[in-house]
């Protein structure tokens, strides 16, 4: 079949083109552009190849020391924090209400975290943090507790670890109740008549069909913890010391603060590279658990 | 295994202070003989299904007790009761193998490792589940997946009663009869009572041996598929059942006769002390009502057309105002539209307020 040739069809492409090339495609061919060249200031830039990748990824430089502590920093934040907040989500999911004016009650409670903008949370707990006129701080250590999230590594730890469960366990437990919620009586009265235990009616029905959102639900925790910047620099400033700064709070000091743009751009660069990969992988486990290898085949 | 008595049971779903004539099942008190196999046979939104749920603990009663072996179980929860329940859509495990979905009622249960696999390898071979033993069973067909549904019904020996709840719906219609069949050697085989659930007349009449028809929450026969076409006991029963359903007229009944619209039908049976103010009708199966040429001395009807149903004719003809249904002779043509009406005496019933009044000799 001779399909016909039509020219004009690239002038209907064009628009999007042109968005797509203003606002994805040239600001990331300019920091692909940077990240090979070292720059004075002054508009002065000088052609450095492969240089910052490389210091990048050998811990005995000053850049990959400080890329590669806080990588793994960040790594382990967000083990942590999903290891918490997606069981934690799934308990609250299973027990919220299913039906009644609860429900609508408990929707609107879980929700409201999610609705306060990153740095109002930051500077909520920063304030109820302080050990002087913090109501937490002040309470831990009138009842003889040393906390100081300034001066202490664990302290600070602890208390970007409890912002961001308080802020984000809302929506994977949001995530799993939507994915209970679609699952008919039936498994329940059928779970019920088979004799299963609450363990079991867990393990055989609820998890299986909360599969999905599960999924959705690490991936975006994961994603935003691992590019979480606002909260912790609010609360800490990516200390005591550097003990909580995150990759994107290394990425600012570097670019803004010190104006070393080529490091910065290679740094986001590979930033970027790792969130794509790490989902990409994240993913095609989580697709291909439990699917089987044969192709479908009906019983008769 | 045990004899299931339901006394006085009734069920609303808006609870016991509702109006007793929007319950859900009205009050009912019968009895399950240990090893029937029966079938709830009713429209939709008559209470059947409620009914079942009722026996099987899902839904508690607003009144009323179930008696297993004469022990009073209504308190008890569904896991405690021992009866076993398929419903109309298939209900899979999603995570496990269809063996690991046969043996879940036996595991929850805490029967040894051995036994719940002989009795697997026997469920499976009877539904022919055999080859699919290791295969999870989300990827498998609605056919399939009801089939393993079935076999968590059955895998369990000692339940009180395995309870379907219109458990064909989703299966093709060619193998919707193989396991009925099948269903019914089960029974033979495993002396379990069953209940089963539909809508269907076919499904209930060849699957059981007592059909229990409901009608807007009530119990309104019970009884062999022959005394059902027979002898229906209420004139919902009548039309619900057989097809073309029985006719009902409106007429008057004095003594051993019937009039309708003007015209006299002999009774078998004596009728003198019908209840003042009742609706009286009769009614008859098209099967027992033969058309004729028109005669004096038979009850004319306009014929408005003939089904033709391969062995057997009907003509669907008009008395006054009132649809009929009777059967056309092998050979008989009908000249011009208007036939007379032949009727069998014994196989002519008469009701009052639709249900039936058994006369004197």
């Amino acid at each position: 079949m001779d399909k016909t040739i039509n020219q004009k069809a690239w002038f209907l492409v064009l628009p999007v083109f042109l968005v797509v090339a203003f606002s994805a495609i040239l600001p990331l061919m300019t920091v692909v552009n940077y990240s090979m060249q070292d720059t004075f200031g002054n508009n002065q830039f000088f052609w450095n190849g492969v240089g910052w990748f490389k210091e990048l990824l050998d811990p005995t430089t000053d850049l990959g020391e400080r890329f590669l502590a806080s990588l793994w920093r960040n790594l382990f934040f967000s083990a942590v924090i999903l290891a918490i907040e997606v069981p934690l989500g799934i308990v609250v999911a299973l027990s919220m209400p299913r039906e009644g004016w609860t429900v609508a009650a408990c929707l609107v409670i879980m929700a409201l975290p999610l609705l306060i903008p990153w740095n109002v949370v930051g500077t909520i707990w920063q304030i109820f943090g302080r050990p002087d006129i913090g109501l937490l701080g002040y309470t831990l250590n009138s009842l003889g507790l040393h906390y100081n999230y300034v001066a202490n590594d664990l302290d600070a730890w602890a208390t970007v670890i409890v912002m961001d469960v308080w802020h984000w366990t809302s929506l994977v437990a949001l995530l799993c109740y939507a994915g209970l919620k679609s699952i008919p009586d039936a498994y329940y009265q059928a779970a019920q008549i088979d004799g299963a235990s609450r363990w079991a009616v867990f393990k055989a029905i609820q998890l299986p069909k909360m599969n999905r959102v599960l999924l959705i639900a690490v991936l975006l925790r994961f994603m935003d913890s691992f590019m979480i910047y606002t909260e912790p620099f609010v609360v800490t400033g990516g200390g005591p010391g550097n003990s909580t700064t995150f990759v994107s709070i290394e990425l600012v000091k570097i670019a803004l603060g010190q104006f070393d743009l080529g490091k910065a751009a290679a740094l986001s660069l590979v930033y970027n590279l790792i969130i794509i990969i790490v989902c990409w992988v994240f993913y095609t486990v989580m697709t291909n658990a439990g699917a089987e290898r044969q192709p479908a085949k009906g019983v008769a | 295994m045990a004899r299931i008595d339901l006394v006085d049971l009734a069920h609303s779903y808006s609870g016991n202070a509702a109006d007793p004539e929007s319950f859900a099942l009205k009050p009912v008190t019968m009895t399950w003989r240990q090893g029937g196999a029966y079938a709830l046979l009713g429209p939709s939104g008559c209470g059947k299904t409620t009914l079942l749920n009722l026996i099987s603990g899902i839904v508690t009663p607003s009144r009323g007790k179930i008696l297993f072996d004469a022990v009073d179980i209504t308190p008890l929860s569904t896991q405690k009761r021992n009866i076993a329940q398929v419903f109309q859509f298939p209900v899979i495990y999603d995570t496990m193998t269809v063996g690991q979905n046969l043996a879940f009622p036996l595991k929850n249960r805490g029967v040894p490792k051995g036994e719940i696999d002989a009795r697997v390898a026997e469920i499976a071979r009877l539904l022919d589940l055999t080859p699919y033993l290791e295969r999870k069973a989300t990827r498998l067909t609605a056919d399939a997946k009801q089939k393993i549904s079935l076999g968590r019904g059955l895998v369990r020996s000692n339940v009180a009663a395995i309870l379907f709840d219109e458990p064909l719906t989703v299966i093709d219609p060619e193998l919707k009869w193989q396991l009925r069949s099948k269903l019914k050697a089960l029974h033979r085989d495993l002396d379990l009572t069953m209940i089963y659930v539909t809508h269907d007349q076919t499904e209930a009449l060849t699957f059981a041996d007592t059909v229990v028809v409901m009608h807007d929450g009530r119990v309104v026969q019970s009884g062999t598929p022959a005394e059902l076409f027979d002898k229906p006991a209420h004139t919902f029963v009548g039309y619900f059942i057989g097809s073309p359903g029985m006719n009902i007229v409106p007429a008057e009944v004095r003594g051993r006769e019937a009039r309708i619209d003007g015209h006299v039908i002999a009774l078998r049976r004596n009728y003198n002390g019908l209840p003042a103010g009742a609706r009286i009708e009769i009614g008859v199966r098209p099967e027992f009502v033969d058309v004729a040429p028109p005669a004096p001395g038979l009850l004319s009807a306009a014929v408005e057309r003939i089904d033709d149903l391969g062995r057997i004719r009907f003509a669907r003809v008009r008395i006054g105002d009132a649809k009929f249904a009777a059967r056309v002779p092998a050979g008989f043509s009908i000249p011009d539209k208007v036939a007379g009406l032949v009727f069998d005496p014994s196989h002519v019933h008469v009701y009052a307020d639709s249900r039936l009044i058994e006369g004197s000799a």
